[in-house]
């Protein structure tokens, strides 16, 4: 299972999700404390052919959703849909986005999918779960029975869950219906081809991903606005929009008492601005209207599928943590055969498999691995707290494990779930340790192992490791030349001494095509505050 | 409520797949030059034969590559990392050669699939369409659809007559049995009745009477008329019939006619032989089956396979014109103009014999191009000798004879496009 890299989206309909109060406990539902009694147990299991039906799927179903009833998992309704794996790989493709504009790169992917598939490398998700009111989960009709139940305990109500729940979700990708949002990005862009020229728009496309992941809010929480406002808005949008940087850009001469000395030194912007796409539509002067509303569409795109990137750890540990739950409550309750279990387990356990570093299939901490340990951890922190856990986790130990699950999903994002409750009982469990790269040294250095002195340590590098501030490089607009020659000033904040790779160059090439004007990068390092120009790039031919 | 939430199960096998072919569409578009350039290496490599097949294409990952803002090697890094067996705070490690692999592994493979080129398999559909993009067969439209030279026969019932080896048995024999009951159904009910008559009289007299006589008188008439119903009758014949329905012929032959005198080196064979595989690949899009002859010659010709057809050179003169009595011979001993669709390719570097010229001429006009669905001549050398002003009497008189002149590999592309344009081109 392998859904984690394709984002998922999630979309809320109907309530006025303004009103709901995004901090602090925002269940919907009330999560018992202990699961709810079980129904009565039935005469015999259900039924494990290895060829599924449709009347399997539902009785299955059925008994998944009851228990997840039980204890308390709130979801989207469930809308499964049965697809061949030609259709998944169209899905991977398209980054798990059921609708999307035509663009190379997505052919790019679906190439590279497809190679590595028939090649053998790599097989294909079981599912992918795509979060919408109700939250679609793909079954592929090649899974045996065993698989389809593992898939609908996983996504159906794993994940399902995990998007109605977490905070991230519900403060970033409730604007109006991503889906109905992609269906308008589609037609617009199409209308844009036929408009302009296919090359056209695929390069002012390519430009435009090339900022996308510094097309994003990070901080400010995005305003609140329905689709239809949204399509309604549009051309009064662009007409405004048009003036107001004509107004930004205005050639009259100042009067004089304006032009006071001080106005010289001011920058344009007066705070740096981190979302360089937004900056973009907003301010680039010579943009035309449909430049402006695709350069919004991909920045509307990358915000909806920030919270996912924040997420990951967590999100596949819960639908892990879950599906894992689920199936074991159903066996025990004489609803499953010992065939069904072995086979689901199988795969369970290749998917939390966690090769040590140095092992030749190590690539990284598997999230799915560390999500469900957690999980678990936290259940038996609250059901079985040892001498330790009451020291580290005074307020969760010994309380109701389902409410701190619950809690412990819904209000945390990878970086600070991890700085949470991170136990040291697991961190002697995957035996971790840090390793300390300073590039000006011959030698790494073993910063922190699992014991008394590392914990903190380890736990505090684990999670800025998941801080996407940390991992991607912090470029934000500086200044704009407002009397010169319009060019346009990014400054990137050195972490830790890290340089910026190689096709930075590249990257300012689109900026300057997206800005229309001359683009240029300067670096400050941590400590000294010279800034050093590290490139420049002239303005894009007319 | 989740027990109670209304469940929907959508069956999406037999809806949209391939929602991925118009991205698929928009990379080739975009990498087009250097996915052609890729196919007509491929084109170079392989024998003409096994042209047509798919192929793998490479384009370098740092053309393909989307750049974005992202760190690069060098600053610090703290990672932590799973399963420690031996390290203690404080232990130094050597760095692991490979860049940020193993220390650095957060960071490792953003992309997922590291250094190597982007590859990716181009279906035969698409390698052949990269080709002939904007070709159509000439006159096909006009001759090979509408006109039809070969006949198959079918089966189209039965008929009253036939050759013998063709008698639908079971047909005859149920007609023979339904005429024979047809026949005698309304005599053997009258002579069943005289019968029971005859035997009533006969109970009641000694066999006698006159009664008796005249029964039996005219039971012995009804047995010998019925007697005389055929068991089989010519009437009763069926044959099972055919009918000949044309069909468009699907087969081809294609003549690759070249020089290999002396004065054809490697270079100009290699640009008649770029010109004989676009015109194989052409007509494999066209025709179910296709037969190459190569023939080659100098002051002689002579039948040959491929590999010593490109590979072998010869020294001395040319006479062109035994080449093409050659190519008369073989294709009125194999390939008659009914049957096959016959094309021919001729490369040359324009050197003949003499006055040889006006023999080609001749054969052409006579000979060849009145079975020849097309003749297309290449010189690849640029001067323009005998042989070339004479084929080019033919030009006005012959729509589907064509000559051109090929410098370099560049010029094969354009001048087969040219040869085969679309539509209309009185070639």
């Amino acid at each position: 299972m392998n859904p984690s890299q394709y984002p998922v989206l999630a979309r809320r309909k109907g309530s006025p999700h303004w009103k709901v109060p995004f901090s602090g406990d925002r269940s919907q539902r009330d999560v018992p404390a202990t699961p709810r009694p079980a129904g009565q147990r039935p005469n015999q299991p259900l039924p494990d052919p290895s060829d599924w039906t449709f009347e399997l799927i539902e009785r299955y179903h059925a008994a998944i959703a009851a228990t997840a009833e039980r204890y308390g998992l709130d979801t989207y309704p469930n809308q499964l849909e049965v697809i061949s794996a030609e259709q998944m790989m169209d899905a991977y493709a398209s980054v798990g986005m059921p609708v999307g504009y035509r663009h190379w790169s997505y052919g790019k992917e679906f190439l590279a999918t497809e190679r590595r598939y028939r090649r053998g490398h790599m097989g294909l998700a079981y599912e992918i779960v795509i979060n919408s009111n109700p939250c679609i989960s793909y079954l592929m009709e090649e899974n045996t029975t065993a698989m389809q139940a593992l898939v609908i305990a996983h996504a159906a109500y794993g994940h399902n869950s995990f998007f109605k729940g977490n905070y991230l979700f519900g403060m970033w990708t409730d604007a109006g219906s991503i889906i109905d949002y992609l269906v308008y990005a589609r037609d617009f862009i199409a209308q844009c081809e036929e408009k302009h020229g296919i090359d056209t728009v695929e390069q002012w496309l390519d430009s435009c991903h090339a900022l996308a992941n510094l097309g994003v809010d990070r901080y400010r929480r995005p305003s609140k606005k329905t689709l239809a406002r949204e399509r309604a808005e549009r051309e009064q949008r662009e007409a405004y929009a048009q003036q107001q940087v004509n107004e930004l850009w205005r050639t009259l001469p100042a009067r004089p008492d304006k032009n006071s000395p001080a106005q010289h030194h001011e920058r344009f912007p007066k705070e740096p601005e981190e979302n360089l796409l937004y900056f973009i539509e907003k301010n680039a002067p010579l943009l035309e209207p449909w430049q402006r509303e695709v350069v919004r569409i991909v920045r509307k795109i990358a915000q909806y599928f920030y919270p996912q990137r924040q997420t990951q750890v967590m999100n596949e540990g819960w639908a892990t943590f879950w599906h894992y739950t689920l199936l074991n409550t159903l066996y025990d309750e004489g609803w499953l055969t010992d065939g069904v279990m072995i086979e689901w387990l199988s795969s369970h356990t290749n998917v939390i498999y966690q090769p040590p570093a140095g092992h030749r299939a190590y690539s990284g901490i598997n999230p799915y691995a560390l999500g469900f340990a957690m999980y678990r951890d936290i259940q038996r922190i609250c059901e079985h707290p040892t001498d330790e856990d009451r020291r580290w986790f005074p307020d969760l130990a010994g309380t109701p494990w389902l409410p701190a699950l619950h809690h412990a999903m819904q209000n945390y994002k990878d970086e600070s779930f991890v700085g949470q409750y991170l136990s040291p009982k697991l961190m002697r469990d995957m035996r971790l340790f840090s390793i300390h790269d300073d590039a000006s040294e011959r030698e790494l250095l073993v910063s922190a192992i699992h014991n008394e002195d590392g914990y903190r340590n380890l736990r505090q590098t684990l999670s800025q490791q998941y801080d996407l501030g940390a991992r991607e490089p912090n470029i934000q607009v500086w200044n704009v030349n407002l009397r010169g020659d319009r060019c346009l000033t990014l400054r990137h904040t050195q972490y830790q001494g890290r340089p910026l790779s190689d096709d930075v160059q590249e990257v300012l090439k689109h900026a300057a095509r997206l800005w229309g004007f001359g683009v240029q990068l300067e670096s400050v390092n941590g400590d000294g505050n010279v800034p050093v120009l590290l490139h420049s790039v002239p303005a894009p031919p007319a | 409520m989740g027990a109670e939430m209304a469940l929907q199960i959508i069956d999406r096998r037999l809806a949209g797949k391939n929602k991925s072919v118009g991205n698929r569409e928009r990379f080739v578009r975009r990498y087009k030059t250097q996915i052609a350039d890729a196919v007509r290496r491929a084109v170079a490599k392989r024998d003409i034969r096994h042209i047509e097949q798919a192929e793998n294409i490479t384009i370098p990952r740092k053309d393909i590559q989307e750049p974005i803002f992202h760190h690069g090697q060098g600053g610090v890094r703290d990672t932590v990392h799973p399963g420690n067996t031996e390290h203690v705070r404080g232990d130094r490690i050597a760095r692991p050669q490979g860049g940020a692999g193993g220390g650095g592994g957060s960071q490792a493979s953003d992309s997922g699939e590291g250094e190597d080129d982007f590859t990716f398999t181009l279906t035969k559909e698409e390698f052949m369409e990269l080709f002939f993009e904007d070709l159509a067969l000439p006159r096909l439209l006009r001759t090979h659809i509408a006109s039809t030279l070969q006949y198959k026969t079918r089966r189209a019932g039965y008929s009253h007559d036939g050759t013998p080896h063709n008698l639908a048995v079971l047909r005859t024999m149920r007609g023979a049995l339904g005429r024979r009951i047809a026949l005698t159904k309304a005599p053997n009910r009258e002579l069943k009745e005289l019968q029971d008559a005859l035997a009533d009289l006969l109970a009641q007299d000694d066999g006698t009477s006159e009664a008796v006589a005249e029964l039996q008188q005219r039971i012995a008439g009804l047995q010998a008329r019925m007697g005389k119903v055929a068991f089989l009758d010519p009437l009763d014949l069926r044959f099972r019939s055919r009918t000949k329905v044309p069909e468009p012929s699907s087969q081809a032959v294609m003549f690759c006619v070249m020089d290999v005198s002396g004065s054809m080196d490697q270079s100009r064979k290699d640009l008649a032989k770029r010109f004989f595989i676009l015109l194989y690949l052409f007509l494999t899009r066209h025709y179910e089956k296709i037969e190459i002859v190569f023939i080659r010659h100098h002051t002689q010709a002579a039948e040959v396979g491929e590999d010593e057809f490109f590979h072998s050179t010869e020294s001395g003169g040319t006479v062109v014109s035994s080449a093409l009595v050659l190519l008369d011979q073989v294709i009125r001993a194999r390939y008659p103009a009914a049957d096959w669709n016959i094309y021919v390719a001729q490369a040359s570097d324009g050197d003949n014999f003499g006055d040889d010229g006006g023999n080609c001429r001749n054969l052409l006009a006579e000979k060849i191009l009145p079975l020849a669905r097309y003749f297309a001549y290449v010189q690849v050398a640029p001067d323009e000798q005998s042989l070339w002003q004479e084929y080019s009497q033919l030009l006005p008189l012959f729509p589907h004879f064509a000559m051109r002149k090929v410098a370099e590999p560049g010029d094969i592309y354009p001048v087969f496009r040219d040869l085969f344009k679309k539509e209309g081109v009185t070639v």
